[in-house]
Parts: C-alpha cells; sequence; structure tokens
C-alpha cells in the first residue's frame, strides 16, 4: 500500500469520527454540482449531513433558496419529498419548478418563533426517507447545530439551515458554510433581457475539504461554470465598443 | 338481556340548592314561582316538609305552618341543569344515561353491573356514591324501563332489585300512578275504585281502551315489557369506544401513561381487525370529584400504531389534572377511516404516502398547533396570488402539471411592497427604483407580461409585469397597476425575488 492509500484511508477514518459517512448509496453522485464537487472529500456533495447557508439580503435569500431548491431537486428525483420550515409564508411554489421541484412534495411548515423551527427541523431531520429539510432561521448555536446533526447521523437525511442576516457567525456543527451571492445573468448567445441566473457561490468552510469561491450558471437543470471564454467575448465586445 | 335502573331524586331541586349554598343544610326553605298571581311552592327542602310544607302550596300558606321560612326564587330550567350534570357523573357506571324529567335518570345497565360485583354491590354503590355528593335516591333496577320508573318512586325500599320476568307481581299491588299516566285517567281509575295495578290489569284490554284511551294500555305495555321504550342517550356512544375502570383513584403521570397504553393497545388490535385507522381520538378521564378531563389528537394519516398515538397524546398529558384522583379512563375515536395496508408503504419510501412522514406531521401540528403544515397544489389561474391553492389532504395529486413556461420569482412578497420607479416610455421597463431606501440601477430587463384581474372572481386594475436585473445582479419581480396613463404618477410595486 503506498502512502497516498494510507493517507487516503487516515482521512476517510476521520471523517468518520467526525460524524460524516462518504455515501455510497443510491443518492451518491446525484447531486451535480459541476466544478465545485472538486472541494468536498472523495468529490462527492455530502448528503446526510447539515448545510449552512448565509444571506444578508433579501434578493441573497432568493439566490439562496434557489440554490438549495436546485440541489433539493436532484436529491428529490426518485419520488421523495421535502419539508420547508419558515417563519412566513414567502417561497412562492410555481417557482421552483425551474428548479426541478414539483411543489406538490414540498410540506411548507410555518413557525413564528426561531425555538420552534429548531424543534421541528430536529423532528423532520430524524425522519428517514425524506430527502431533505431546510429551515430558516436567523441564530443557530452551537448546541442547536450539534442537536441537528446527531439527528441527520442516524437517519441520513439532508439538512439546509438557511440564516438570514445572523447576528454573529459562530462556528457550528455543520459540515459546511455557504454564502450565495447573485451574479448578472447569463446567455450564451448574449441575447439581451434578463438571462439564465447566475451566482458567486463561496464556499466559506467544508469539513474535510477545501473552501473555494466559484461562479455558476443555472442552465438546463444543472450547473455549470460560467465559461471564462465567454467573459473574455463579452469583454471583447465592449472593447469594440469603447 | 336488557336491564333498565331508574334513579329517583325525591328532592333534586332542594338538595340541589343545598349543594350550592351550604348554609341552608337543615333549614327549611322553599323554591317559589309566581302562578296565577300568587307565589306556588316549587320545591321544599326536608326540614320543611317536616313541618307540612309540599310542593303545589301557596307561599302564604307556607309562612303560616313554619315561621322564617326562607322563600327562594325558582330557577326555571334547574331541574334540567341538574340531571344533566348527574347524567353526566354517571356515564362512569354506564355508557348510557338518559335524563328523565323532573325529577329522575335513567340508566342501560345491560353488563355493566357485574363489574361492580352484582347488581345489589352496583345499586348500593351509586346510592353511597349520591349520598356523598349531598342527593337522597330511590333506585330500581327491572327488565323494562316503565317497570323501573316504577318502582323507584312507588316500591317498598329504597333499592329495589326486580328478576326479569317477574316485573308483574311486582308491579301489582302498586297505584296506577306508577304507570305514567295522565291525572284525568288517575282520577278515573280512583273513582272506579280501581286502587292498584292487579285491579285492572288482568282486564279485557278493548274494555280498558274504551273507558280509558289508548295512552293507558301504552303504558301498561311499556311496564310490562310487551313495548319497547327507547333511551336517549346524553351522550351518544361512540362506536370506537375503550373504558378502563380504576380500583384506585389515579392520580399520577405514570398511572395516566400506563392506562392511556393499555386503551391504544385495546383500541388499536381491534382497529387492525377490522382494517381501519384512526384519524382523531379524545382521551377522557372522569375524576372523583365528578369533574371529566379530557385531550385530543389528530392524524394526518389514519394511524392504527399504539406507540405513535402514545407519542402524540404524550405531549398533551400535563394538560391533565388528576385533583384527588381518576377513576374512570375513556379512549374514543370519533373519527376512523379506512387504513391503507402497511405493505404499501414499502414501495413508497420518503414520498407523501409514507407513514413516517405522516407521524412527523402530527407531531408537529399536535406540539405547534394546528395549521402550521401547508401543501400547494397548482391552480389554473395566472394571478400570482392565486396561482397555488391549498392542498386539503396530504393524499391529493394535483389535477394540473405545474408550469415553467413563465418566468417566476422563487421568493413572492405575500403583500406586494410598493416601490418609487422612474420609467421613460409607456410600456418600457423602469430605469431604476428605489425599494426601502436602496437604489436599484436595472441594467437588463424581461416584459412586460401582462396579467389580468380575473373579474369575475375581483375588480380592479390589471399589473404589467417586469423581470429586471440590477447592477449587482439581483433579480426581481416588479409590475405596474393599470394603464399607463400620461402625465399621472403611475403606482409600481415589487412583488418577488428571482434567484
Amino acid at each position: 500500500m503506498g502512502q497516498t492509500d494510507m493517507i487516503a484511508g487516515l482521512r476517510q477514518d476521520i471523517l468518520r469520527m467526525q460524524g460524516q459517512r462518504l455515501v455510497t448509496g443510491p443518492s451518491a453522485g446525484k447531486v451535480a454540482l459541476g466544478p465545485v464537487l472538486e472541494a468536498f472529500p472523495g468529490k462527492i456533495f455530502p448528503t446526510g449531513t447539515v448545510h449552512e447557508c448565509i444571506s444578508a439580503t433579501p434578493s441573497a435569500a432568493a439566490a439562496a433558496s434557489g440554490f438549495i431548491a436546485s440541489i433539493l431537486g436532484s436529491l428529490m428525483q426518485n419520488g421523495g419529498s421535502c419539508v420547508w420550515i419558515s417563519p412566513e409564508r414567502i417561497i412562492f411554489p410555481p417557482g421552483l419548478k425551474s428548479f426541478g421541484i414539483e411543489a406538490d412534495r414540498v410540506l411548507f411548515i410555518h413557525l413564528k418563533k426561531e425555538k420552534d423551527i429548531c424543534w421541528a427541523m430536529e423532528a423532520a431531520l430524524q425522519v428517514e426517507g425524506l430527502a431533505g429539510v431546510v429551515g430558516e432561521l436567523s441564530n443557530l448555536d452551537f448546541a442547536v447545530s450539534r442537536r441537528l446533526q446527531l439527528a441527520v447521523e442516524k437517519s441520513g437525511v439532508t439538512g439546509f439551515v438557511v440564516r438570514h442576516q445572523p447576528r454573529r457567525l459562530h462556528p457550528t456543527a455543520c459540515v459546511s458554510r455557504w454564502q450565495i451571492t447573485s451574479q448578472a445573468s447569463y446567455h450564451p448567445d448574449g441575447i439581451p433581457g434578463v438571462g439564465f441566473p447566475c451566482w458567486e457561490v463561496e464556499l466559506q468552510k467544508i469539513r474535510g475539504g477545501k473552501p473555494g469561491s466559484w461562479e455558476l450558471v443555472w442552465m438546463d437543470g444543472c450547473f455549470q461554470e460560467l465559461s471564462r471564454a465567454s467573459v473574455i467575448s463579452s469583454q471583447a465586445i465592449f472593447r469594440k465598443i469603447g | 338481556m336488557q336491564r333498565f335502573m331508574s334513579i329517583w331524586f325525591p328532592h333534586l331541586l332542594a338538595e340541589g340548592m343545598i349543594r350550592r349554598r351550604k348554609e341552608l343544610s337543615n333549614t327549611a326553605f322553599v323554591l317559589a314561582a309566581p302562578d296565577h298571581g300568587r307565589m306556588r311552592i316549587t320545591a321544599a327542602s326536608i326540614a320543611a316538609q317536616a313541618r307540612g310544607i309540599y310542593p303545589g302550596m301557596a307561599v302564604a300558606d307556607g309562612r303560616a305552618l313554619a315561621v322564617g321560612l326562607q322563600v327562594l326564587d325558582h330557577e326555571p330550567g334547574m331541574d334540567q341543569k341538574l340531571l344533566t350534570a348527574l347524567g353526566h357523573w354517571c356515564i362512569r357506571y354506564t355508557p348510557v344515561v338518559a335524563t328523565d324529567l323532573p325529577d329522575g335518570l335513567l340508566l342501560d345497565v345491560s353488563g355493566c353491573a357485574h363489574l361492580w360485583g352484582g347488581e345489589e354491590k352496583y345499586a348500593a354503590d351509586i346510592q353511597n356514591r349520591l349520598k356523598g355528593l349531598g342527593y337522597t335516591t330511590r333506585i330500581a333496577i327491572a327488565g323494562m324501563v316503565g317497570a323501573a320508573w316504577a318502582l323507584a318512586r312507588y316500591g317498598k325500599e329504597p333499592v329495589v332489585l326486580t328478576p326479569s320476568g317477574e316485573e308483574r307481581l311486582f308491579l301489582m299491588s302498586l297505584p296506577p300512578v306508577a304507570l305514567r299516566l295522565e291525572a284525568t285517567i288517575i282520577e278515573r281509575l280512583q273513582k272506579l275504585g280501581l286502587y292498584t295495578i292487579g285491579h285492572f290489569m288482568n282486564m279485557d284490554r278493548s274494555i280498558l281502551r274504551r273507558r280509558f284511551g289508548v295512552g293507558l294500555l301504552e303504558r301498561m305495555d311499556q311496564a310490562l315489557g310487551w313495548k319497547e321504550e327507547p333511551l336517549t342517550a346524553l351522550q351518544p356512544v361512540e362506536p370506537y369506544q375503550e373504558r378502563l375502570p380504576c380500583l384506585e383513584p389515579i392520580m399520577t403521570r405514570s398511572g395516566i401513561e400506563i392506562a392511556l397504553q393499555q386503551l391504544l393497545k385495546i383500541l388499536c388490535e381491534r382497529l387492525i381487525k377490522e382494517g381501519k385507522g384512526l384519524r382523531k381520538a379524545v382521551f377522557k378521564a372522569y375524576r372523583i370529584d365528578s369533574e371529566v378531563q379530557q385531550i385530543e389528537i389528530g392524524t394526518h394519516l389514519p394511524s392504527q400504531q399504539p406507540a405513535h398515538l402514545f407519542k402524540l397524546f404524550e405531549l398533551k398529558i400535563d394538560h391533565i389534572e388528576p385533583a384527588l384522583g381518576i377513576e374512570l379512563f375513556i379512549l374514543e375515536a370519533p373519527s376512523v377511516e379506512k387504513a391503507r395496508s402497511s405493505q404499501k408503504t414499502l414501495w413508497h419510501n420518503g414520498t407523501l404516502n409514507d407513514s413516517r412522514l405522516a407521524e412527523l406531521l402530527d407531531q408537529l401540528t399536535g406540539k405547534l398547533g394546528k395549521g402550521i403544515v401547508h401543501r400547494y397544489l397548482p391552480a389554473e389561474h395566472f394571478w400570482p396570488e392565486r396561482s397555488v391553492k391549498e392542498a386539503q389532504e396530504l393524499q391529493e395529486q394535483p389535477a394540473t402539471a405545474w408550469r415553467n413556461d413563465r418566468p417566476r420569482p422563487v421568493r413572492l412578497l405575500s403583500v406586494p411592497e410598493p416601490v418609487e420607479v422612474a420609467a421613460p416610455i409607456p410600456d418600457y421597463p423602469p430605469m431604476h427604483f428605489r425599494h426601502r431606501g436602496i437604489l436599484h440601477t436595472i441594467k437588463k430587463a424581461d416584459g412586460p407580461e401582462r396579467i389580468e384581474r380575473e373579474w369575475w372572481i375581483d375588480q380592479g386594475q390589471y399589473r404589467d409585469y417586469y423581470v429586471v436585473e440590477d447592477e449587482k445582479g439581483e433579480r426581481f419581480w416588479l409590475f405596474r397597476l393599470g394603464h399607463y396613463t400620461g402625465g399621472k404618477p403611475h403606482r409600481w410595486f415589487l412583488h418577488g425575488f428571482f434567484a
């Protein structure tokens, strides 16, 4: 056994001890995040864990919702359902269709108090077989995130915590921390008008992986990195005009 | 074999009054109501009756007989109220209890008495307990309602137990009043010297009918069991109900939990056998101080899992206040539906048909209140607020597919927020807009998409929607309300956020 194999084996052991399983089941590799997959341990999107997503403005919250919806869409492909817990009715079900979600399979739960949201989220994460659970809350302390993590370790459900305007960013037990910001939309042929949504996906923290930042475009039901070539060509056009 | 019990309260109103106002006990008082211009006594206490005051007397006569007689107002409907309360209290002895105005209760005690070790002990227990509450009673058990009624009021003993089939013998010596007859018939019988039921019981029916009318024959048949007399139960008996009487009053949480688990086990076994599941369950605890405590749960899918149902009840057990102790537990399932076989769920892992998901929803609504879980289906409306409708059932399937041929935001404000906008030319997207004090300069825009207001639902102006993107790449859904009108300012709104 070579040294590299040994190190890879030890890395896996560490991940397991941290409560993260490398998914090898049928859901493995279903989430196609394009270039972002390079950042994850084993190059597979870690399902069965809790992810954290930070948003500061209402439009950043929309970007985060879209990003999570696209991941959920691929997790729900085999007819699974998911639970979306938020303080008020804000998600517009018809808007989820473009991210591959049949909105009638989403259960929306509206709760006013953050404490109730945490409780409901923990209860939902314990239900084996759910495709995913999304909770929108602004503050998440370490103890709560630990409880959520323990719940998913048993059930294998993927959880997302969307934190809108968090007061403080403590370390949490979540496997990752994302920040999604909207970018100018993109159209491959340069047609005027609003094109395919683009985001700057910033992976600030990932357990056992490499954080990074990518510019992604959601096009034809999958993520693609905003190709350098198109950016250069559009710059060229500007130059020509200038 | 049917057995009926009649309980007679000879001093119902007076004793009810004493129960309400303790200082009245052992005093001579009467209840009186105005009747034909004077006050007539409607009920008298035992102390007053000892002095020769009886209901029906004028108050003035009563005052003459007893100095310092207290006269209280007769409250109309008080007998009904007292009897209903006593009837509910009696449900611990039998599920079918009916009030018998003006001063009695009728109980269907078929198959109940053996639980107390025989009719004798059963009747004695009821009488003692009612005495503890302050009521004097006379009780009779017979195979017919009419016979029980007669023997309770006109029997020789305070408790009369008649073996089925021998009511006839017992009735023979009673006066005709015991048959619940009209006053005119009784008077006529008396005039003819028929002082006991035995005197005319064996007479030819055609003669009796000719002389006294059908009423007498009917009452006789009822007393002898030739004619059915249905009881109207105070509380309709639930078809899915289990009872658990306790030997000793239960006061602890663990005791209540054990009782609940036992009842759930019995009820669920029955439901499984019948292939059904419950959607709603009520757990009632009858306290020894005649209070009833109850907790209720509901489920999203018909359930027959005792463990799951117990988990739902467990969140609410705190609401039961045992006080001095609980002597009877009742578990009812008012809403029962056909359960889908549990094998099916193997093929629906994680879908909406999964019973585990339904169990989660039950848990959430049980703890955090109803109306928090929403599921939306597409509705055939273009108007954004009406384009989704709430699903009534977890199983309800969308009638039409979700559409994505038009751009729709992922987050929609429930109430559109007004924005200040600068738009250059009619039907052009705005150049920039200000929302909550922040200026957004628009770089890209699509639109307009005109959505007409559905005039058959509500009146108002249509909306022209624009998808716009600002300099930072944030995408919004704006609309202008109504037509473009020259110089007048237009109203613009922000309605949603695109991802």
